[in-house]
């Protein structure tokens, strides 16, 4: 026991005399936390669109007002003919094509209906279908409107109508925010403690003081402990300013019990360095240490279920995301924060994360004794 | 230059002698590529659901059946209270539930009109508006099924097309984002560690001693991680060519170049960070942690950058990968021209100078 406060206070001293790495260590999380939620958010909204308007009619004219009233359409742009308006959306101005026939108002009337084109920039698939669907909702809801207009409705609808109506759980105002800050947290955290520990350990490897080390009388234990220790102690301080970011600068007050969050990260943050200590135990050098972190950072991060959503992935997609700790702490954390989920509701991923903190230390300890 | 060969040599034998990290470097890209490419997508499918059927009458069946058969839904629950449909969104059980009233078939044949109520996990806002619209649409379908032959008078209906990537593929648009993602950073990771490991390795001086202009210097170091870089980017439009099918509609040549030219900017984006730094753990830190998130976050491909608040816009613009990603969004994808580019690129190639320029004043003033 007096061993590991020894070899403690020599690790803290360690760290407190390269103040540089101390003050990015907090500041960059601290910093990426209070700018990157507001950037991110990929509702479809303010959708652009083009119009060419070849009928010039009180109908087309009606279309293009109901159109520019609703919140999601913004008319960016007149063109006289298609070709033109392609121009608009090869240069990302425009991001749908409503094409209004000529004889529109004259078709619907006597022909007893007529057709509208919609042509949208799909590069981004979801985006365009999505702009799509509301664009064919309000020229739906405009339609009932003529209709109602021209003939006179009976009381009863003369066909069967469903009428869907909609809410939103947990999170009415639908805020990207409060759906972003907790997640942006975990990948924060996650980084630096991963990165961390699997750069320390393989400096002194390279710098040769670990060699000292393995001649000294301590024992493996307590030389992994006390790399652990320290860097335990920096991941709650990442989380105790992240969640306190969350709550003074973005007004999140968790709807759960706050100290559900911190029992699951004290377990989370064993897992996370014990990556990082496997990490350096395979790595020879901090650069292999470095492009070996980040290779498993990006898989954490884009397959972690914040950005994009993991039951849309391919079968063999979602079994990796079995081994991805990121995304069992976003979604625990999500449960805490928005849906007051309780400590049952998050055993399971605790257990997860349980098991995957004492394979990767064992695993570490292991591989470290034998290169001894 | 027969002394710049000879760095060039030299530098080159450093890294080649470390075949371990050779190999992460080439290894890594391409299994990104193959991992992000097929798994990435904003597509919903298979979302579990559930659904309370309150009516339990041929017409609910009827719609149930709608729904399971679509690809965007698999029904896993069917709760019978309210309490139950929250347990399950709490657990992260569905991310959507349906409630159909009772007397559901009767309503719609006597009243002719019935109500459907949709509850959703608005956890992920984005997710919850998108089943939203998605069950609103099936739910259409079925309506406009059922009522069969019988058509409105005065219809509008609407042709649509779906431009430039008619089977709304995901790839499209993650295979260029991720692309532009781990050329910056492993570019940038490779040479942000190479002056400042000469510092704090103590070699720095005998360079310094060395008849070698700094910038040449500074060049001579960025020259074997180019040609690296150089093999990396062609793996990876192999792959995405070959395996994610992505077209190149455009000049291969134009892409070729510009993935040319942004190499060099995150090559020289490295050289700065590793000529502002003391220490390589300080350069890890700063090329991994500092460029990850902000490349992911601002750089459009994830989030559209027209959503964002202003500062957010201007700032995503200091962003290399944004640029890159519109340049072979346009090109490879739309297939246009350098004339439709042009600005992107010029933007892309003051970016370099900028670097290259604050690493050789950093470094110059070391000389002294």
């Amino acid at each position: 026991m007096k061993m590991l406060l020894v070899i403690l206070r020599k690790e803290f001293q360690q760290i407190r005399r390269n103040p540089a790495i101390l003050r990015i260590i907090f500041m960059m999380p601290a910093v990426q936390l209070l700018v990157l939620p507001l950037a991110a958010d990929y509702e479809v909204k303010n959708v652009n669109l083009c119009i060419v308007d070849q009928d010039h009619s009180s109908y087309s004219q009606l279309l293009l007002t109901k159109l520019a009233a609703s919140e999601y359409f913004i008319i960016k742009d007149v063109a006289d003919s298609y070709d033109e308006a392609l121009g608009s959306i090869e240069k990302d101005e425009a991001d749908i094509i409503l094409t209004i026939p000529p004889h529109f108002e004259k078709d619907l009337i006597k022909e007893n209906g007529s057709e509208l084109s919609l042509a949208v920039n799909a590069v981004n698939g979801a985006k365009g279908n999505i702009g799509a669907s509301y664009a064919v909702n309000i020229i739906n809801e405009y339609n009932q409107e003529i209709r109602e207009q021209l003939i006179t409705m009976p009381k009863v609808n003369p066909v069967p109508v469903i009428n869907v109506t909609y809410s939103n759980w947990y999170n009415p105002g639908m805020s990207y925010t409060l759906f972003m800050v907790p997640g942006i947290l975990v990948i924060l955290l996650t980084m630096v403690g991963s990165f961390l520990s699997a750069l320390n350990i393989v400096h002194e490897k390279e710098v040769g003081t670990i060699e000292q080390i393995n001649v000294s009388p301590i024992k493996k234990y307590q030389f992994i402990l006390g790399k652990l220790i320290p860097f335990w102690i920096i991941g709650f301080i990442v989380l105790t300013i992240g969640l306190g970011i969350a709550r003074f600068v973005y007004g999140i007050i968790p709807e759960g019990n706050i100290g559900l969050i911190y029992l699951f990260a004290a377990v989370y943050l064993l897992a996370l360095l014990g990556i990082g200590l496997l990490i350096s135990t395979i790595a020879e050098s901090q650069q292999q240490a470095m492009f070996i972190s980040f290779f498993f950072m990006m898989i954490f991060i884009l397959m972690g279920g914040l950005y994009t959503s993991i039951d849309s992935m391919p079968y063999w997609a979602q079994v990796i995301t079995w081994f991805n700790p990121v995304k069992y702490f976003i979604e625990v954390m999500r449960m805490i924060v928005m849906k007051d989920s309780s400590f049952s509701d998050i055993s399971h991923s605790l257990l997860i994360i349980g098991i995957m903190a004492i394979v990767f230390n064992t695993w570490a300890v292991l591989k470290y004794r034998k290169r001894v | 230059m027969y002394q710049f060969l000879v760095f060039v040599r030299k530098e080159f034998y450093h890294i080649f002698r470390d075949r371990k990290s050779l190999l992460i470097i080439f290894a890594l890209p391409i299994a990104q590529m193959l991992i992000f490419g097929f798994a990435l997508t904003n597509e919903i499918k298979n979302t579990e659901i559930a659904i309370m059927d309150g009516a339990n009458d041929e017409a609910s069946h009827n719609l149930i059946e709608e729904l399971n058969a679509s690809r965007y839904f698999e029904i896993v629950a069917t709760p019978n209270t309210i309490d139950e449909i929250d347990k399950a969104f709490k657990a992260d059980e569905i991310k959507l539930a349906i409630i159909i009233p009772p007397q559901f078939k009767e309503n719609l044949l006597h009243n002719n009109s019935a109500s459907i109520q949709l509850l959703a996990d608005a956890t992920d806002p984005n997710t919850a508006t998108t089943l939203e619209v998605y069950a609103g649409s099936v739910i259409r379908d079925y309506q406009n099924n059922a009522n069969g032959a019988f058509k409105l008078p005065y219809t509008i209906t609407n042709e649509i097309r779906m431009l430039y990537n008619p089977q709304l593929k995901g790839a499209y648009l993650f295979v260029p984002g991720v692309m532009g993602m781990i050329l910056l950073l492993i570019s940038a990771m490779m040479t942000s560690i190479s002056i400042v490991r000469e510092k704090e390795l103590n070699t720095m001086e005998i360079l310094l001693a060395s008849p070698l202009k700094p910038m040449v210097l500074i060049l001579s170091k960025a020259v074997p991680y180019m040609v690296i870089s150089l093999i990396n980017v062609s793996t990876i439009l192999i792959i995405s060519v070959t395996l994610l099918d992505l077209p190149i509609n455009g000049s291969i040549f134009l892409v070729l170049g510009v993935c040319f030219l942004f190499i060099t900017t995150a090559l020289s984006l490295g050289l700065m960070i590793s000529n502002i730094t003391d220490s390589q753990q300080t350069a890890m830190f700063i090329s991994l942690m500092g460029l990850m998130l902000p490349t992911l976050i601002l750089s459009g491909f994830m989030f559209p950058i027209e959503n964002m608040p202003v500062p957010m816009q201007v700032l995503s613009n200091i962003v290399p990968t944004k640029w890159f990603f519109i340049i072979i969004k346009d090109v490879m994808i739309k297939g246009l021209g350098f004339n439709s580019v042009w600005k992107e690129i010029l933007i892309l190639f003051g970016m370099t100078v900028f670097f290259l320029t604050i690493s050789w004043r950093k470094f110059k003033i070391r000389l002294e």
